[in-house]
């Protein structure tokens, strides 16, 4: 009659690994792992009273100063390749990224909400990293991540992590800046070195075939915003030179403004690395990405006033007068040389592509 | 890193320019024609406005010295016939993945699951193929001397350590075929050439002696900087003023007479010269080179056999004129409408080295 009765050696239920190194589909369910990974992640890092109240939503309050105005509100997704590299992460990124463009209205940014896509197999240790990187940021730019969400892609299905964050801000109603606001006579400042974020996340991807030193310019802006605004009274346009670089951004503003933009080639800040490297490679500085970078338009009495300002930030310390807005070349950008000849200069077309000799 | 910028920030000094310049009007008295023969010129020149400098007398046509331009159509179509096959790694210069084919381009069979990588050297493709041995790994060889070293050492590189998954589709070209080609042809207006400084760093110049004498046309080895073309332009000026053809080294840095020997032995050793077809151009003989017998393992042409490719190039599309110097991009009436670098029309349009593109990039047309 024994063999009716089958022996255990110990317990055979199917418990499911305890996973602490790596992200996996569990982590997405919605069950014990997710509400896990939350609290020793998320909530770990991110603390404020919204996120460790444990709910789907934070209910912030509108600072009591805060009267007569409108809410801004951005969003963003961040993906990059790699998760790190010098001078930044996609964290920190996500963060300035945000920041960055709640501030180009003259908005205060307060809160930001984040989203993370995870694929399977990205280790725990590089989210804790990104995760720390973008409280730091938080810290800097003195925001609060007030809510998050996360799921879990299949391996193959995405690229380590995605993060979406949306940001909200405070504009009071006497600030007016837009891109539409561009009027002929004004300065056109910006606050430092072009080129250096996607020189160093190319290098960081070994796709420059050479090493350098260079690091990214990842950086929140939102403080050096906020000194020039309140002292300065005719700021007309702010924007962030990201993603096809300077020479879209401008391009951007001509249109908007319906104005001419004459810029000076040999006042734009570039580092020296930054050119080599685009030099071998075929590459054109006015349309490599920044990311803690602002081009400022505004009323030429204040170009001295805004300069000293910008300088005076550590993110603004190579600020520079880089050219006007004039009345006629409408809707273009146009670049004069050394030489005393004159381009225009386009939008970015597609993706850059490095040349062939 | 420092010293690349310092040093090219010499040969775009103001004040030299201008005396250049200033020596070039001084000693034109007529029209002259002249050519550069590199796309890389050619975006020098409009990137710095240089056109812009010199007197009216002066035109500069741009010639065929852009190797995704001249490409034939037929290779695009095949290249992206092999590149569409599951086994497939295709590795190619970026330049080349927007280039339209018939039907398509490199981007978009990218897009639709062909495994598609830029690589910056063709030895990264040989990386590439001992990386991945369950794959064919492809690297697509076009462009004249200056890429063809690099080229032929992924082929003996490959045979030397026995990468068999690797294979190169080759489209190589070279420059003296196409001049020959430009001034023999009935419709040519070239008087002078700038010839290309980095082709010549390969090459030399001892093969262009021949084409100065034979069509009696001044032929000055230029480079890249303001001042290098502004010094190949004032020289061409000065022998055409002085009824004078020879070849003159302008370029004097980089260029020797007889050119990188280590790396011309490696060409002749992987490479020989045949017939080839230049889009927009047609055959030009012994104008390329093609693997020799004993590297034919490693030829991608023999390796995939593609069937039935059928060309067809855009009705508009003027490319082959702007090629041989005969019409410019402003001709062309699909020039920034029909055809611009986000919706190329044809090669010229976007290469970081065509014309067309220069131009759109570039152009002062609409600047008062």
């Amino acid at each position: 009659m024994d063999d009716q009765f089958p022996t255990f050696e110990g317990s055979v239920c199917p418990l499911p690994l305890k996973n602490e190194t790596t992200i996996v589909l569990g982590h997405g369910s919605g069950g014990l792992m997710t509400h896990n990974l939350i609290q020793e992640v998320f909530q770990a890092h991110f603390q404020n009273s919204f996120i460790k109240a444990g709910n789907d939503f934070a209910n912030t309050p509108i600072p009591e100063n805060y009267q007569n105005g409108k809410l801004s509100i951005s969003t963003d997704g961040h993906i990059i390749s790699p998760i790190f590299y010098p001078g930044g992460d996609i964290g920190r990124l996500a963060i300035c990224g945000t920041v960055n463009d709640i501030s180009m209205s003259g908005s205060n940014p307060l809160y930001i909400t984040a989203s993370f896509i995870l694929e399977e197999g990205l280790q725990i240790a590089d989210l804790n990293k990104i995760v720390l990187s973008m409280q730091e940021t938080a810290e800097e730019a003195g925001v609060e991540i007030v809510a998050g969400d996360t799921k879990v892609v299949e391996k193959g299905k995405g690229d380590g992590i995605f993060i979406s964050t949306t940001g909200i801000g405070w504009l009071p109603d006497h600030i007016q800046i837009r891109g539409d606001l561009a009027r002929p006579g004004d300065v056109i400042l910006i606050s430092g070195t072009i080129g250096d974020h996607g020189i160093a996340v190319l290098s960081a991807r070994g796709d420059l075939g050479f090493e350098t030193d260079l690091q990214s310019d990842v950086a929140p802006l939102n403080h050096l915003i906020q000194s020039l605004i309140t002292e300065i009274p005719e700021i007309h346009v702010l924007r962030d030179p990201t993603r096809g670089g300077l020479a879209t951004t401008l391009n951007e503003i001509a249109r908007q403004s319906n104005v001419g933009l004459m810029v000076y080639d040999e006042l734009i800040p570039i580092n020296s690395t930054v050119q080599s490297a685009c030099e071998m490679l075929g590459f054109d500085p006015l349309y490599v990405a920044n990311e803690g970078k602002v081009v400022v338009i505004l009323s030429k009495e204040y170009k001295q006033r805004a300069l000293e300002i910008m300088k005076s930030n550590v993110y603004g310390k190579n600020a520079a007068f880089i050219g006007e807005v004039v009345a006629n070349h409408s809707g273009h950008v146009v670049l004069k040389t050394s030489f005393g000849t004159t381009r225009m200069l386009e939008m970015m077309a597609g993706e850059m592509l490095p040349r062939i000799c | 890193m420092n010293k690349i910028s310092d040093f090219s920030k010499s040969f775009r000094d103001s004040h030299l320019v201008q005396g250049v310049v200033d020596e070039i009007k001084r000693i034109t008295t007529q029209n002259w024609v002249l050519m550069e023969i590199c796309g890389g010129q050619t975006h020098a020149i409009m990137q710095y406005g240089l056109d812009q400098l010199l007197p009216d007398q002066i035109e500069l046509v741009h010639g065929p010295g852009c190797p995704v331009c001249v490409t034939p159509l037929d290779q695009i179509d095949r290249a992206h016939a092999i590149a569409s096959r599951p086994e497939v790694i295709f590795c190619s210069f970026g330049d080349m993945l927007r280039v339209p084919g018939s039907e398509v381009d490199l981007f978009t069979l990218k897009a639709r699951g062909a495994q598609i990588r830029v690589v910056y050297s063709p030895l990264d493709a040989v990386r590439i193929a001992q990386e991945n041995s369950d794959k064919q790994v492809v690297f697509f060889a076009i462009g004249f001397e200056t890429t063809v070293p690099a080229n032929a050492s992924s082929v003996l590189q490959a045979k030397a350590i026995g990468v068999e998954n690797f294979s190169i589709l080759v489209s190589q070209v070279a420059v003296p075929p196409a001049m020959h080609a430009i001034l023999s042809s009935p419709k040519n207006r070239v008087q002078a050439f700038l010839a290309a400084g980095h082709v010549c760093t390969v090459m030399g110049y001892w093969e262009y002696h021949p084409i100065a004498n034979q069509y009696k046309i001044p032929i000055i080895v230029t480079g890249f900087e303001p001042l290098d073309l502004l010094q190949g332009i004032l020289l061409s000026v000065r022998q055409l003023e002085q009824n004078q053809y020879f070849v003159e080294n302008a370029y004097t840095r980089a260029v020797t007479e007889t050119g990188n020997q280590v790396a011309q032995k490696i060409i002749q050793q992987v490479f020989e010269p045949c017939d080839r077809n230049w889009r927009g151009i047609g055959s030009i003989p012994q104008s390329g080179l093609c693997l020799r017998e004993e590297y034919a393992f490693f030829d991608a042409e023999k390796r995939f056999q593609v069937e039935h490719i059928q060309t067809r190039e855009h009705e508009v599309c003027i490319a082959g004129e702007i090629l041989q110097g005969l019409k410019k991009p402003f001709d062309c009436p699909a020039f920034g409408t029909q055809c611009s670098p986000t919706n190329p029309l044809g090669a010229p349009m976007v290469s970081s080295e065509g014309a067309c593109n220069a131009y759109f990039r570039f152009s002062k047309s609409s600047i008062s």
